[in-house]
């Protein structure tokens, strides 16, 4: 049925339709509303599409309009992306929780004339933004939600637009119909802001023909089918979002699901059970965490047998992905460690069902790696990138490695440039920068899209990503220093949330860590250690130490290695305030902005290499409102011998 | 009381007294609440606030005068009366059934909304089990509203105080009340907890039309929230108006810096 499924349709919107007609009854799309699941099937999907574009075009909707999309996942945002391609329009997905100017750079930009919200925070921002973009023109609501007493021009709720959708309908009958057929597979589906680790927001320009080829093919070899659930909790900005929980559910018609809240995420993920799921390291991080500190907490009997068996299981599966072979006991164990430790630990993650689980977007830490996949659960690296349409590898089932994010899915060659950059092309490369022909031009050359990442090809096709390509450097000694490396080290532990690395052109490497507040705040409580906040717990000689501690353990780790013997932590200090993607120190997909960190605590990192041990800061922080106020503190810094 | 030819108002307390031996604790306080209004009750401590929302929701006897809702005399109502009216509260210190979870709490405030035999409740049968699907339909509602659906079956008492707090107003809610008392919703707060709870007040007022009065001691909050404000001292009132009309009334500006009383 996966092969078959609308095979003619060649855009977005047509095999939405395919599927109203061949799974009318199958599931498309869930959302927890009132504390129960909603179900809406196929047929609902595209019917509420078509009304959603009715109402659309009934505002004066013209073939090339772009629709700015901002909340969290709702089915009728997704149906609002829908009925956008349908009439031959592009969504623009924006981050729910971007501050007014970063949205208002966008908005602008994309020359957005329409906008579909999820409820009163986004409108305020977006009324007060229609003020300095004036081809912003309609603003539309789901969630009424303290509105109603709003009564700004060409501002409705999404039951107006329907409603409006219906009456359209009575005189222009085939209307949608019409439209739908006009789209052509070389048509931009969708314009995706790139975070931008480096100055403004760039806009990708996916086509249909891109994401369909990618999605099938990654759907293809992956051996997706209509049965899979995922859980769509990833913002609806991001590209991965966009290829998973739209375009991959449309191609093979499985299930998105779209939790309660983002506070509910972890939760709801034990009630859908997916078979298929993707996170960011940092999800995995967060989850790996919560494990350990609720095993903390458990009465020492229990805590020595459940670390037994994950210590059995973890020992296992470095030996299987080093290709070695693990010996009888262990083997005779596991299944004992299964009904005990893994099975119900797998079914207390939610993740009992999952076939094939997702990490990307950044290198994750091996130990976290390799912690759930000892748990039984199939973690694979993936590579990808916005502009290829997410998908350029896959570590494909059997042949997962560490040290490599796997082989080129069908349809995409690699190659790796006279200075050592991955580059790729295939049928997902994007269309180009929206309205950035300069940077277009940077990216793209002879049709071979530039990654920006350091990485080799070895004998067996395997990709490995070693940093980014412009991170890359070399202490003055001359010794390879990789930054994002040593930083994933350090994150493993799951007192560091983030770190910045910094020792190109220095004679040593030293290390910004920001502390995890969750899990130190709960050390400290466990040593009746008090602390009044944050940037106080940062500075407590107690943290200091247990930090160090860590360091020590990463510098054990980069003396084994041959090439980065040389780049050991010397120093290190612990912000006072924690990296914040407000003050643009991180992307909103938790990317550190080197250059930004390193022009921002410039004074930081000069006493890093000077003899002081304190030193006097000031920072200014953004609040999600847009305010700023500002942080005193005086930072220890810390030697490693 | 409709001199002025208006509507007649939701709540009246007309010259009421309330004494604790020889202490007057209120003094001939009369306060009209209209319909769709929120009114602040301010003053000093010990002015007699608490009391007064007492006093209406039927835990405290007046000595004297009268209290009319919707019109009608109920000055000697008793608490659970006066909430079947439609008078929900929530308290300045949380009262919440510690070890309850929030569902469960959010659902006690159903409990005049339900009518049910033991034997259909315990088999959970017919009308029984209908009845409370369409309650907990109403208490998912509040959750959604209020933004707690992460926090739905934990433990009351193991909630930080500001999500106590709103989940004491979920309650109040779930009796769907005409006239909504909160006796000091924002103490102890944050800025950001105090702007979620103004958002929350403000949405309730249009949302559901809720009548509300509040004790609250952040003069930021009642200036920006209330349609009115009554200034309580020494259990009498000495202003009633607009907020710019009681921010500059000599008596109010007075008693808050604590000119001495002759």
């Amino acid at each position: 049925m996966t092969a078959t499924l609308g095979a003619q349709a060649d855009t977005f919107p047509k095999l939405v339709r395919a599927n109203a007609e061949t799974l009318p009854r199958k599931t498309a799309i869930r959302e927890k509303d009132l504390g129960i699941w909603q179900a809406y099937t196929w047929r609902d999907y595209w019917e509420q599409s078509r009304l959603i574009a009715l109402g659309l075009a009934s505002l004066g909707f013209a073939r090339g309009d772009k629709t700015a999309v901002v909340g969290d996942n709702r089915p009728r945002l997704y149906w609002a992306v829908c009925a956008t391609q349908a009439l031959g329009g592009i969504p623009v997905p924006l981050y729910q929780d971007s501050i007014e100017k970063e949205l208002a750079y966008i908005v602008d930009h994309a020359e957005a004339r329409f906008a579909i919200v999820e409820d009163q925070e986004q409108v305020d921002k977006l009324l007060h933004l229609r003020a300095q973009c004036p081809r912003l023109e309609f603003i539309v609501y789901d969630n009424a939600r303290g509105l109603r007493a709003y009564s700004e021009p060409n501002l409705m709720s999404l039951e107006e637009l329907l409603e409006r959708g219906r009456k359209f309908e009575q005189n222009h009958a085939n209307y949608v119909e019409d439209e739908v057929a006009k789209g052509r597979a070389d048509d931009t589906a969708i314009i995706c802001y790139t975070s931008g680790t480096t100055g403004t927001p760039k806009g990708a320009m996916l086509s249909h023909h891109g994401l369909i080829v990618t999605a099938r093919n990654s759907a293809a070899a992956e051996g997706l089918d209509a049965s899979e659930e995922i859980l769509s909790y990833l913002p609806m900005a991001w590209v991965g979002d966009h290829v998973f929980s739209y375009a991959q559910s449309v191609i093979t018609g499985f299930a998105a699901n779209c939790p309660e809240s983002a506070a509910t995420v972890l939760h709801d993920l034990k009630e859908i059970g997916p078979t298929y799921f993707f996170a960011p390291p940092r999800i995995w991080e967060t989850i790996l965490t919560n494990v350990l500190l609720r095993l903390d907490d458990c009465a020492w009997p229990k805590r020595k047998l459940v670390h037994f068996f994950l210590d059995l299981a973890q020992g296992m599966e470095r030996r299987r992905l080093a290709g070695q072979p693990v010996s009888l006991l262990p083997r005779l164990l596991y299944p004992l460690g299964r009904a005990l430790v893994y099975g119900p630990l797998r079914d207390n993650l939610g993740m009992r069902r999952v076939r094939r689980a997702y990490t990307a977007g950044e290198a994750i830490g091996p130990e976290i790696f390799v912690f759930f996949r000892a748990l039984g659960i199939n973690v694979k690296q993936l590579y990808g990138m916005t502009e290829a349409s997410v998908f350029v590898t896959i570590q494909r089932d059997g042949d997962v490695r560490l040290d490599s994010v796997g082989t080129a899915i069908p349809g995409v060659e690699i190659r790796i440039s006279g200075t050592g950059e991955v580059q790729f092309r295939g049928a997902g490369v994007f269309q180009g920068y929206y309205k950035n022909a300069e940077a277009t031009r940077d990216a793209v050359h002879d049709g071979w899209l530039s990654s920006g990442d350091a990485g080799f090809l070895d004998a067996s096709g395997h990709l490995k990503i070693i940093d980014r390509a412009k991170d890359l450097s070399r202490l003055s000694t001359g010794t390879i220093f990789p930054p994002k490396f040593i930083e994933n080290k350090l994150k493993f532990s799951p007192y560091v949330k983030e770190a910045v690395c910094v020792g190109q052109d220095r004679p040593f490497v030293t290390a910004l860590i920001n502390i995890d507040l969750a899990a130190v705040g709960n050390w400290a409580e466990r040593r009746g250690i008090a602390y009044t906040s944050y940037t106080d717990l940062s500075q407590k000689p107690e943290v200091y130490a247990l930090i160090h501690d860590e360091v020590t353990r990463v510098n054990a780790s980069l003396r084994d290695d041959e090439v980065l013997r040389g780049a050991t932590l010397r120093r290190f200090l612990i912000l006072h305030k924690e990296l914040d993607p407000d003050d643009e120190e991180i992307t909103r997909t938790r990317k550190v902005r080197r250059g930004y960190i390193a022009q921002k605590y410039a004074d930081l990192i000069e006493a890093l290499y000077s003899d002081r041990t304190h030193v006097q800061v000031e920072a200014k922080v953004t609040y999600e409102d847009g305010r700023s106020g500002t942080i005193r503190a005086d930072v220890t810094i810390r030697d490693v011998e | 009381m409709t001199a002025n030819g208006g509507p007649r108002p939701l709540l009246e307390v007309d010259e009421v007294s309330v004494r604790f031996g020889a202490l007057m604790a209120l003094t001939k306080v009369s306060l009209d609440i209209a319909r769709g209004e929120i009114v602040a009750i301010i003053g000093p401590n010990g002015a007699g606030k608490t009391t007064l929302i007492n006093v209406i929701s039927g835990f405290y006897r007046p000595y004297e005068g009268h209290i009319l809702f919707d019109g009608k005399d109920r000055t000697h109502l008793r608490p659970p009366d006066v909430a079947a009216l439609g008078v929900a509260r929530t308290f300045q210190n949380v009262a919440l059934f510690k070890g309850m979870s929030v569902l469960d709490n959010i659902m006690t405030g159903r409990l005049l909304k339900m009518h049910g035999s033991f034997l259909l409740d315990a088999l959970w049968w017919g009308p029984a089990r209908r009845q409370e699907l369409a309650n907990r339909e109403v208490v998912e509602r509040l959750i959604d509203f209020l933004e707690i659906q992460a926090i739905r079956k934990t433990q009351a008492g193991k909630l930080p105080y500001g999500l106590q707090k709103r989940v004491e107003l979920a309650r109040a809610l779930a009796a769907e009340p005409a006239l909504l008392l909160l006796d000091e919703p924002m103490a102890g707060m944050n800025v950001e907890e105090k702007e979620d709870m103004c958002r929350f007040i403000l949405d309730v007022n249009s949302e559901f039309g809720t009548t509300i009065a509040l004790i609250e001691h952040d003069m930021g909050v009642v200036m920006d929230i209330s349609h009115r404000v009554a200034v309580l001292d020494y259990g009498r009132k000495i202003a009633d108006g607009t907020p710019d009309e009681v921010r500059k009334a000599q008596a109010v500006i007075d008693a808050y810096l604590g000119v001495a009383h002759e």
